[in-house]
């Protein structure tokens, strides 16, 4: 009943960007010393002569990736979504999403997944920042199959893009088949009584709740939106229309990420309401995976309950 | 004037070529800041000597070709003093010289700060501070990883040099030992505002003396020095620091603020500042070009 496990995305990041600078010499590897957590060491092995130890200095090793663009090389970032996002903001802003270099800010520990890591180190506002980046392409994968095709995806795609992967493994959503295309949101499970939004790693468990409320006759329609910059308006719509009543579902703030992006666009183009799981404006402290889930109400269960009220809300 | 000189002997011939190029460039700055009633003075026109020598002799570069793949790259790090370097580039060919009249302005290719997509021979967008010498360290490891004979210049300014990425591009910088990279720190001893004390108008420098030389050496990086207002001097320095020895080489260049102009010259406050027409009559006169006299009346 429940989706199985994937592999960890940060494996899946080392493995697909060392296999694809096999056949690509511009790809290079830019590390922010924590290499042996992100495994960028997997790239590293592969290919030592391109990994580059930049130090803890990420603003300099941002700045490092947008010279090396404009030499024609493929910077990949390691580092995680703290401090490949919010620390370096600035030199992102100026030196690679201003000009539009082609650098690919690939950050792990996205989420409440960090290893019990507390709230320094858990960032709940990275969608809001970097989809609200002029120039910037968002895209927040739901497991390891589509993170593979997400980071093959960034390494031919000509210009900055933000990609955000999971420390932990996490549930496997797609099979081999899935194809992976920026821009377009993906219906995972049609349903009639509510529209479902999600995306990230958080797309698994929202299915997960879709079975549990089928169970009590509610039959939620589930759209899996990984890409938050540039969004999907049509699919979107469509979900919206489908069942006329819209729930996002992120393990992010609900203020500016995709529960954002998708009021913005139903406001503009099919006025509906909109209710919004995620994180209440909070910081998220340390502790093991599925406690977390459970306390900020982003596990299967928690998301069904929160559904069932919300729903009854509007009855 | 836009004849390319890199690779000339330096001789009493090109030094004073490189001299008028150097005071070209300075009115250039002074009358585009004063038709743009905006941009910056003092920083542009400490840096006329040091980008007159880089754009007209040192820097391997084809303005006709300016995506030239192994050009050297030239980042302007002190963003602000951008139209000293869209002067300078003006006059070497990269585009009209009359275009400097839309420094500043709306839809212009020469924005207050250097926006390299929107005008070409521009390597590096700049204007926040501390970020051009990381661009440029990428640059200077893109070129050893690809194989190019290119080096990589970067112009801060001392004040700049309070940002605390320049120490992190720095570290990394030895640790490399990029050779290939070529820092010029602007040392014009003044900021925009700076620290109360005993200095000119009441403030002090950014730096106490020697402590650039010592901070770079501490950093692992071949410091030279020189008069940044002295051709001959600029040319043999910048010469000497194409010679590789393993380390990322500083040359810190001792510069006056407002360099050219009396009533600029070591006064803060014009880091930035409009100028009145009767403050131009007489910059222009420092420089060597007094106003023609109108209704048969002195300036």
């Amino acid at each position: 009943m429940t989706l199985p496990m994937g592999r960890a995305m940060r494996e899946i990041f080392g493995e697909t960007v060392a296999e694809l600078a096999n056949d690509d010499p511009r790809i290079v590897m830019l590390d922010g010393d924590v290499g042996s957590s992100t495994r960028a060491d997997i790239f590293e092995k592969a290919h030592p002569d391109r990994y580059l130890q930049m130090g803890i200095a990420e603003q300099n090793m941002l700045g490092v990736a947008a010279g090396m663009a404009t030499m024609g090389l493929v910077p990949f970032i390691s580092t995680f979504v703290s401090f490949a996002v919010v620390r370096p903001l600035d030199q992102i802003r100026v030196l690679i999403a201003q000009p539009g270099l082609n650098v690919k800010i690939t950050a792990g520990y996205a989420g409440l997944f960090t290893g019990q890591t507390g709230m320094s180190h858990i960032i709940v506002d990275d969608m809001s920042i970097m989809r609200a980046m002029p120039g910037m392409v968002t895209v927040s994968p739901a497991d390891d199959v589509e993170a593979a095709r997400v980071l093959r995806w960034a390494a031919a795609y000509e210009g900055p893009c933000y990609v955000r992967l999971v420390r932990d493994a996490t549930q496997r959503l797609f099979d081999d088949a899935y194809r992976f295309e920026l821009g377009k949101a993906v219906v995972v499970r049609e349903g009639r009584d509510v529209t479902l939004i999600s995306t990230g790693s958080q797309t698994p468990r929202v299915v997960d709740a879709a079975e549990l409320l089928a169970a009590e006759g509610i039959d939620a329609h589930v759209l899996h939106v990984p890409t938050l910059k540039p969004i999907d308006v049509p699919a979107i719509v469509a979900a919206a229309e489908r069942t006329g009543r819209v729930i996002t579902v992120e393990e992010h703030s609900v203020i500016g990420g995709l529960g954002g992006a998708v009021a913005e666009t139903l406001s503009e183009h099919r006025p509906t309401v909109v209710h919004r799981i995620g994180l209440q404006d909070v910081y998220v402290e340390s502790g093991p995976n599925d406690a977390l889930l459970d306390i900020y109400g982003l596990s299967a269960a928690r998301v069904a309950e929160q559904v069932r009220e919300l729903l009854g809300r509007d009855a | 004037m836009n004849e390319p000189t890199t690779g000339a002997p330096a001789d009493a011939t090109e030094i004073g070529r490189l001299e008028e190029v150097a005071r070209q460039i300075r009115l250039a700055i002074v009358r585009s800041v004063y038709h743009a009633k905006a941009g910056h003075l003092g920083g542009p026109l400490s840096a006329a000597d040091l980008l007159a020598a880089l754009y007209f002799h040192v820097l391997r570069i084809r303005p006709d070709e300016p995506a030239w793949p192994d050009r050297d790259r030239f980042v302007l790090s002190k963003g602000h003093s951008s139209i000293g370097l869209y002067a300078a580039m003006a006059f070497r060919g990269y585009f009209p010289v009359a275009e400097l009249e839309t420094f500043d302005g709306a839809s212009s290719r020469l924005q207050g700060h250097p926006d390299m997509t929107r005008l070409p021979g521009l390597d590096m967008s700049s204007g926040s501070l501390g970020m051009g010498i990381s661009a440029a360290v990428g640059m200077a490891l893109g070129a050893r990883l690809t194989g190019r004979d290119v080096r990589a210049y970067v112009m801060l300014g001392d004040g700049e040099c309070q940002e605390g990425e320049v120490w992190e591009a720095a570290m990394t910088a030895a640790r490399y030992g990029l050779d290939n990279l070529i820092a010029i720190v602007d040392h014009n001893k003044l900021q925009q505002y700076g620290w109360p004390g005993d200095g000119p108008d009441g403030r002090i420098p950014p730096e106490v003396p020697g402590e650039l030389v010592a901070k770079w050496s501490a950093f692992g990086w071949r410091v030279l020095e020189v008069d940044g207002h002295d051709m001959e001097d600029i040319l043999d320095v910048l010469d000497e620091a194409q010679h590789p020895d393993g380390r990322p080489v500083v040359v810190i260049a001792h510069t006056i603020k407002g360099k050219g102009v009396s009533f600029m010259e070591g006064h803060y406050f014009w880091h930035t500042r409009v100028i009145k027409p009767e403050e131009l009559a007489i910059a222009l006169a420092d420089l060597g070009e007094p106003l023609p006299a109108t209704n048969g009346g002195a300036r």
